[in-house]
């Protein structure tokens, strides 16, 4: 870029006449109105009257679910709606200037060197094809920073910022070469490359694991901080808002239902949905205790239902091992080698993905398996489930080892264990209807006749909580907390004694998390139900498991009921992943 | 890297063999007797017959033929036509002038194709954009030969700017018609590839995030969008150049161009084994060597792709 033009892009940031930094503020969103344009005539309003101001120097969280407008109202501010979103009405004032009025020119300008974005999905948001360093560089000279090798200088020192070890070879790989956790560093140091006065960061951190969110949020307010630079941080988790904002926005479709100070609107909530936000947040200390109570009764009622089950399946016929155990899932000494592609052609290095667990699961009980991405958790839960082979040890289902079944013992094997997975928009066959979904597996193992199989249908979806009108509709009609009730429909459809939870939970938002463990909880006392739960997430754990396994790098690191590890930790790193939780350390006045 | 290239290229020993076999089959198939028509109207001598058979091999199984041509093929030695001049002879006349056509076709539809599939792409929903889709719907559903008669009769009859044939000495500027003309159904395809690519790259993630970064709209399509986007659009190049050379066969003969499609047909009329083989087996050696290009193009234009 030219000085000419460098000039100009300065000219175009200059606060608006009258604006004085020292006691105005430096956004202020007044009644805004943003809708999406469906046809001509017809927009779908998306936020209805938001206002709030940031202070320079403030950070500020806007906390709601997906869908209630929280992103919409940040990218606004930078003028990025997605395809046909428009501001219909209100201002949007930076610095005392309308950017929702502003020339293209000037938003543009305004970009990068006065309001930064930090992206919420570090996966896509940077591109595939260019090296993080020239990505970066591209901010530093798009405003004028800095430019050819003085930029390229300029990019290591910013990434060591951001806190990314050996900055300068760093910069020289691509995208696919970062973890998550390094791509949203890279992606931190591109928003604060042009050392811009406000930073919106868009859900920074809630695809990265719990550990690494902390690390990350740690640094980002530490940088802020030292730089002085007021945050926007949009978020569904409260706990973690509360822990880094000064001030609380509580977003609820499309309208603010509450703001004020941190502290003071989770003591005092005042709008029913933040209450219900507060009572619901998983990382929140209020949920320890009565959880721990109501647990303990699921738990016993479960035990007893699973008991006359099995009571029930030992006099029936063709019943693969022993039922009466009391374990029904032992796994021993339990090992996966995976063979990777080596730099030579035709070299090849061992890596070990699960390295000699051991567990068991009771029956009627939910043992949890935690960790971070990474850990070999997913990996237990294939071989557990017999859809992959272990290079080692054995998995016992009711005292018979699963590999040694073949045929139709291995199909009777599958009836009796069934899986949950993460992503509900992924896991279910978008060409399929609710019906055919959960219809599947039951016509699948040739159960009942095709009245019998509708009429089991009805009678799942009413299990899991959903009217028998969703039965016709496909999963692209359903929200996430729907698709994944229908997911759970379809793993109890076969009356399995055993289900498999991988991260059920991870995708969704707060309050559907909130019932949908719920669910799992009253579905256990009634079916009896045992549960291996994978999840990344200690507080989902504590509201959930009676036994947790915590690994990390393939190994069980430690083995204990939930009271022992959440009182008493006994190894550094299940410390470390249970002061990540957000908000854990956060005093609740009731 | 080498060892990958070392590796198709290997590839192509197989895919080789099993070309030459197919043709060698179907030739053999074919009704009629190739003897018969080099005599013409007059009556068929046996001994001068057995003489020419027992010359090209025809007497024996064709398996025997196949494995014959193979020993010949591996020497360089592609044999003779019935003609009794050496095949590659032939071949030597004929492929400049088609790879030429093609790799000028290929070039005109790339040009065109990318740059009017990106604006289209840019301001889908607008004038240029739905122009360019009824143009590119007609093209591809209109056969290639009746845009081949009619724009010679434009340009070269009525108009006379260029000469309406070819002929024997070819020169670049005579083939700029039948490139053109060749190159038309695939522009269409280009364009709508381009114009879909583009369109769905604009409304990803990192290019809103280029966006916030502050890049002006010209730099965040020049890095963020086009780049992504040529992808797809280098795969469908690569292969097309293969069926640009198969399908020149129609618009070298509506132009006179004494090309490789002009060669295969007359010879398969005429049964000619060795040179129908040899054509092909060049033809097959062209296709792979183009998709292997492609592969290693898009090694550079994705960095997340690495062959070992």
């Amino acid at each position: 870029m030219s000085t000419r033009s460098q000039a100009r892009a300065a000219k175009k940031n200059v606060p608006a006449p009258g604006y004085d930094p020292a006691v105005d503020p430096l956004l202020d969103i007044r009644d805004l109105h943003v809708g999406f344009r469906t046809s001509k005539t017809e927009v779908v309003p998306a936020v209805q009257g938001a206002s709030l101001t940031v202070y320079p120097g403030q950070t500020v969280a806007i906390v709601g679910e997906s869908g209630s407008g929280k992103s919409t109202t940040a990218h606004a501010v930078i003028d990025l709606l997605p395809g046909r979103g428009e501001v219909t009405g209100g201002q949007i004032l930076f610095e005392g200037r309308d950017v929702s009025k502003a020339r293209k020119d000037d938003i543009v300008a305004m970009r990068g060197s006065s309001v930064g974005l930090v992206p919420q999905d570090p996966m896509s948001n940077l591109n595939p094809l260019w090296k993080v360093g020239f990505q970066i560089k591209e901010a530093l000279e798009a405003n004028g920073v800095a430019k050819g090798k003085e930029a390229d200088r300029r990019v290591v020192e910013l990434l060591e910022e951001a806190g990314l070890p050996d900055a300068e070879r760093r910069a020289q790989q691509y995208p696919h070469e970062f973890s998550g956790g390094m791509r949203q560093r890279a992606l931190i140091a591109m928003g604060l490359a042009a050392r811009p006065k406000l930073l919106i960061a868009d859900e920074p951190t809630s695809a990265l694991d719990v550990t690494v969110q902390k690390q990350i949020l740690d640094h980002l307010e530490m940088l802020t901080g030292e730089l002085g630079v007021a945050v926007l941080l949009i978020t569904h988790d409260l706990g973690l808002a509360a822990e880094r904002a000064d001030h609380l926005v509580v977003m609820y479709k499309g309208k603010i239902v509450e703001s004020g100070p941190a502290l003071e609107i989770l003591q005092h909530p005042e709008h029913p949905y933040t209450q219900r936000l507060v009572s619901k947040a998983p990382s929140l200390a209020s949920q320890r205790l009565s959880a721990r109570k109501e647990r303990e009764e699921v738990k016993a009622h479960a035990v007893q239902t699973a008991g006359e089950i099995a009571a029930e399946l030992e006099q029936a016929e063709e019943v693969v091992g022993d039922v009466t155990r009391d374990d029904v899932i032992t796994v021993q000494n339990l090992t996966k080698v995976f063979k990777l592609r080596g730099k030579r052609p035709g070299q090849k290095i061992d890596f070990t993905a699960v390295d000699d667990v051991s567990f068991s699961l009771r029956r009627g009980t939910t043992t949890a398996i935690v960790g971070e991405s990474g850990s070999g958790k997913s990996t237990v839960a294939r071989m557990v489930l017999d859809l992959l082979e272990p290079t080692s040890g054995t998995v016992l289902f009711d005292g018979v080892d699963v590999r040694t079944l073949k045929g139709k013992e291995q199909l009777r094997l599958r009836r009796r264990m069934q899986p949950v997975f993460q992503n509900p928009y992924a896991s279910l066959d978008p060409l399929y209807s609710v019906y055919q979904s959960i219809e599947e597996p039951l016509s699948t193992h040739g159960i009942g006749s095709k009245k019998e199989r509708e009429a089991r249908v009805r009678d799942l979806l009413d299990k899991v909580s959903l009217p028998t009108s969703v039965m016709p509709r496909f999963p692209s009609e359903l929200s996430g907390g729907q698709r994944q009730r229908v997911a759970i429909a379809r793993a109890l459809a076969l009356q399995p004694e055993v289900v498999i939870c991988d991260e059920a939970v991870s995708a969704l938002d707060v309050l559907v998390q909130a019932q949908i463990l719920e669910l799992l909880n009253e579905l256990q006392a009634d079916l009896g139900l045992s549960y291996l739960f994978i999840t990344h997430d200690l507080a989902v754990v504590r509201q959930i498991a009676d036994d947790v396994i915590v690994m990390e790098k393939g190994k069980a690191v430690e083995q204990a009921s939930v009271d022992e590890v959440f009182s008493n930790p006994t190894q550094a790193y299940t410390r470390k992943l249970l002061d990540a939780i957000p908000g854990g350390s956060i005093e609740l006045g009731r | 890297m080498w060892w990958y290239v070392g590796k198709r290229l290997l590839q192509t020993i197989p895919v080789i063999l099993g070309a030459t076999f197919i043709i060698y089959a179907l030739v053999f198939l074919r009704p009629g007797d190739p003897i018969a028509g080099l005599f013409g109207e007059k009556p068929v001598n046996e001994g001068v017959k057995a003489q020419i058979e027992a010359q090209y091999n025809l007497d024996k199984p064709f398996l025997v033929q196949w494995l014959l041509f193979l020993k010949g093929a591996v020497t360089g030695d592609f044999g003779n036509s019935y003609t009794g001049r050496p095949v590659m002879e032939l071949v030597q006349q004929a492929f400049p002038v088609t790879i030429t056509l093609a790799l000028m076709a290929l070039a005109i539809e790339m040009v065109l194709g990318i740059v009017a599939g990106t604006i289209a792409g840019l301001r889908r929903g607008g004038l240029f954009d739905s122009t360019m889709l009824v143009t590119s719907l007609v093209v591809i559903a209109v056969p290639i030969f009746v845009f081949g008669f009619v724009l010679q009769l434009i340009f070269g009859v009525k108009l006379g700017w260029v000469s309406p044939t070819v002929g024997g000495d070819w020169s670049v500027s005579k083939l700029i018609l039948p490139a053109f003309v060749l190159g038309l159904v695939s522009f269409a395809y280009v364009l709508r590839l381009t114009r879909t690519s583009v369109a769905e790259n604009l409304s990803t993630d990192h290019v809103r995030t280029a966006r916030a970064k502050g890049l002006s709209e010209r730099q965040v399509v020049k890095n963020h969008v086009l780049r992504n986007s040529l992808i797809p659009v280098v795969t469908f190049l690569g292969v097309d150049l293969g069926a640009l050379m198969a399908g020149a066969v129609v618009t070298e003969s509506i132009f006179n161009i004494p090309g490789v499609g002009n060669l295969a047909y007359n010879a398969i009329k005429r049964g000619e084994n060795p040179t129908v083989v040899s054509v092909v087996t060049i033809m097959v050696l062209v296709y792979v060597l183009a998709s292997l290009l492609v592969d290693l193009l898009y090694a550079w234009l994705d960095p997340r792709i690495r062959y070992a």
